[in-house]
């Protein structure tokens, strides 16, 4: 494995974690928002408290520790991705300030539970993934041109392709049901049969629309992108076990079965597919600019950087490990049985 | 939009964004340790108040470090908006400390996390004490690998450009670059010293309207205990930053002491005004700048005209003002300590003298004030480089048109943000004063012992 495919790999296994841990948080104040306007409120308030308010710093840090590793394996990125981004990028951003002033002043402060803010905290789950999704978008090519020597992003072509449009769909759909599938679990754990129906209910709804939308986006490539969906197709198996997986998945929820299993085969699902998706998208981080052979930093820095990872992921691993086992499997907490807050 | 227009209106961004994000960045470094000490003292004299302290400041902390953590992300991601020429070459050479922060920001979320959930959970204080260490750890070490990248920024080191490519990267001597030690522990320092300040400050506030509990007289005199070795600390780390600056990078110092004739017996400039060359209606420490830079009076102090004649860039002249107001505010907050310090101790009663509290409310505002006038100093004092001899800021910015729209947008956002910190603080403890949270406790282990 050479230095430019093992940083990549990294990167893309923290991206994937943050897409897991990031939905769960985005769909569940979506949720929230929705049974505050259908007045079923509390049902998962409770929830979001015990469960989110703890971890989302945390969910926080995977994002930032994509990018930063991204500039720090592929420091070219910074000057295609970091020129065009500018305004998508930002508003993610400020939408993401949305989120971290919601569990800052409603949950730990003064709890301002004003309704606006609830529906505000739950449509920026929606619009976060909506404005951070394009990127996926943009690297396909195509709307990204060179303009005097300098990257400039085509809004109109962007805005128009039905790419765009699919892959948004999908991130919406994937969060509704990332989240709804392991709310689930979580209620059920929680001993709150009412809030496990609800979200039974809400994970069932979204699993067609969220498997629609992922198919529908191979077929957009295939126009948009065709050396892509060559690829895409060539791991056409990887594909085959992760659509094995959602149908455990869905039929576990159906049958109100072990939904820990459900949700571990929904992360296995989504594990492969992504990886099959990042394989096949090998070797570039832009068509057709750029690839991670020609964007890698000196070997030096990179050796640097994965001697820096191996030795954070040493203090990382038994730090989350402890932090899951108190907020996730630890049942009287989970159970609200306890409530220990400063 | 012209080339130069971005470049401005990415300063100008960023200036927003960490003018914002210091100020809880700073707290954020600072209060950890503060709560660690207040409880660890409360376990040590069994004294309740001090475990009741160090809680209630771990409430009010969380709200400040979640919006540390939105702008600490904003800035994190700004970076490579506004500057990605900059970040390209940063990304080749200075990445390792920034993903360690990362790390560094991982372990401290996690803990902190856990903290704050687990009070009470556990019979021994000292193993909820425990937790906190790696909080304080991993905040200071945030701070450091910061400190590293902008400490780079200023005296950068470890590769070579060779027509435009950077080769012979070596990381560790990036990290280890001469501006490091200085930078990094005067940070480090100076957070702390904030943080006692800016407590203290609180515990004056209630003192002055009206509280008369003894709680609040303990955080006060412990903050000022703490702030007094910290403005030494503090002082000690100036004067070699004072030397670094001389050696490294004496146009910043020059232009901030507006020394102009390279002389030995350099006086320290305070204040004044500039007509030319000419420093007028200034106040004039004999032979301090010589010590400063060189730690003897006879020694000589390189000055902007020699600088100049070497094709030197001068930074703005104005980062006088900014460097005369961090050191003022330092030096009064260090004597106000003392004296405070040393009068509790000899029992002088005029501490407890309202002029003098109102002093002491004014010690945490002054504070941020020194530590906006401080980083505002090092960011101009750098200027026309982003990474000085190598790369400057207008070549660094982004090409993109839209960055006067961000202004706009971001520039709200911090408005409604800081405004939201200090009414969601303030309602949370007017709705639970000490006074009513102590009652309840007693009532509680009354309650518990029967």
């Amino acid at each position: 494995m050479t230095l430019e495919i093992l940083g990549i790999a990294v990167l893309w296994l923290f991206l994937f974690f943050y897409v897991i841990v990031g939905s769960i948080d985005f769909g569940a104040g979506f949720f929230n928002a929705y049974s505050a306007f259908t007045n079923k409120q509390h049902i998962l308030t409770n929830i979001i408290q015990r469960y989110l308010s703890p971890v989302w710093e945390v969910t926080n840090v995977f994002f930032v520790f994509f990018f930063v590793g991204m500039i720090g394996f592929f420091p070219l990125t910074a000057y295609y991705y970091g020129t065009t981004l500018l305004v998508p990028a930002s508003l993610a951003l400020i939408l993401l300030s949305i989120r971290g002033s919601y569990y800052a002043f409603a949950t730990y402060g003064a709890k301002i539970n004003h309704r606006g803010y609830i529906y505000m905290y739950g449509l920026s789950g929606l619009l976060l993934p909506a404005s951070l999704s394009p990127v996926l978008a943009m690297s396909e090519g195509g709307f990204i041109n060179m303009v005097n020597d300098s990257p400039q992003l085509d809004y109109w072509a962007l805005f128009t392709s039905p790419l765009t449009w699919s892959i948004v769909v999908l991130s919406l759909t994937a969060v509704l049901y990332i989240s709804a599938v392991f709310l689930t679990w979580y209620a059920n754990k929680a001993g709150d049969e009412k809030a496990t129906d609800l979200m039974r209910k809400y994970a069932l709804v979204w699993a067609g629309p969220a498997i629609i939308t992922a198919t529908g986006i191979i077929f957009e490539l295939r126009t948009h992108n065709a050396e892509h969906f060559a690829r895409i197709m060539d791991l056409w198996w990887l594909f085959g076990i992760s659509s094995l997986l959602f149908l455990g998945t869905v039929f576990l929820i159906w049958k109100r079965r072990k939904y820990g299993l459900a949700f571990i085969l929904l992360v296995g699902q989504f594990f492969t597919a992504f990886f099959a998706y990042g394989i096949s998208h090998y070797p570039y981080l832009l068509y057709p600019h750029l690839t991670i052979y020609d964007s890698f930093t000196n070997e030096t820095m990179a050796i640097s950087l994965i001697i820096a990872f191996v030795a954070g992921l040493g203090l990382l691993l038994p730090s989350l490990y402890l932090l899951f086992r108190l907020f996730l499997f630890d049942k009287d907490y989970v159970k609200g049985k306890s409530d220990y807050h400063a | 939009m012209g080339f130069e227009d971005t470049a401005l209106l990415s300063r100008i961004l960023t200036l927003m964004t960490l003018s914002f994000h210091i100020l809880y960045a700073t707290i954020g470094v600072g209060v950890p340790l503060m709560i660690m000490i207040a409880q660890w003292v409360g376990i040590k004299k069994k004294d309740d108040h001090y475990i009741l302290m160090a809680r209630r400041w771990a409430r009010g902390f969380v709200i400040t470090v979640a919006v540390g953590v939105v702008t600490g992300t904003i800035i994190g991601l700004q970076l490579s908006l506004l500057w990605p020429n900059f970040m390209q070459v940063a990304g080749n050479v200075i990445a390792l400390p920034l993903f360690l922060e990362t790390f560094a920001f991982f372990f401290e979320a996690i803990f902190l996390g856990i903290y704050l959930y687990t009070w009470d959970r556990f019979e021994d204080q000292r193993k909820h004490l425990l937790l906190l260490i790696p909080v304080a750890l991993g905040a200071a070490a945030s701070s450091v690998f910061i400190t590293i990248v902008n400490a780079f920024m200023n005296a950068p080191q470890g590769f070579e450009m060779l027509n435009g490519q950077l080769i012979n990267v070596q990381p560790l001597l990036a990290i280890f670059n001469p501006a490091m030690p200085t930078k990094v522990a005067h940070v480090v320092a100076t957070a702390f010293m904030t943080c006692a300040f800016l407590l203290a400050s609180i515990a004056a506030l209630r003192i002055l309207s009206g509280s008369k509990h003894v709680y609040h007289k303990k955080a006060l005199y412990l903050m000022m205990k703490l702030g007094l070795v910290f403005s030494i600390a503090t002082a000690i780390i100036g004067d070699f930053s004072g030397k670094y600056l001389a050696e490294y990078q004496p146009e910043k110092l020059a232009a901030a002491e507006w020394h102009f004739e390279t002389e030995a017996n350099a006086g320290l400039v305070m204040f004044g005004v500039l007509d030319g060359e000419e420093v007028k209606y200034a106040i004039r420490v004999p032979y301090a700048l010589s010590i400063l830079a060189h730690g003897t009076p006879g020694e000589e102090v390189t000055g902007l005209n020699e600088l100049a004649e070497n094709d030197v860039p001068i930074p703005p002249l104005w980062i006088h003002y900014l460097f005369d107001t961090m050191v003022t505010i330092g030096m009064s907050l260090a004597a106000l300590s003392f004296v405070y310090v040393v009068a509790a101790w000899r029992g002088w009663s005029f501490i407890q003298a309202k002029w003098f509290r109102f002093l002491l409310l004014l010690g945490g505002p002054l504070a941020l004030v020194a530590i906006e006038a401080g980083w505002w100093f090092t960011e101009v004092g750098r200027q026309p480089w982003i990474l000085r001899g190598f790369m400057t800021t207008q070549e660094a910015a982004t090409t993109s048109g839209n960055v006067d729209l961000m202004i706009i947008l971001f520039g709200g956002l911090y408005i409604i943000l800081g405004i939201g910190t200090i009414v969601v603080l303030t309602r949370m403890y007017r709705r639970n004063p000490v006074e009513q949270e102590l009652a309840q406790r007693q009532e509680q282990k009354g309650g518990e012992q029967e």
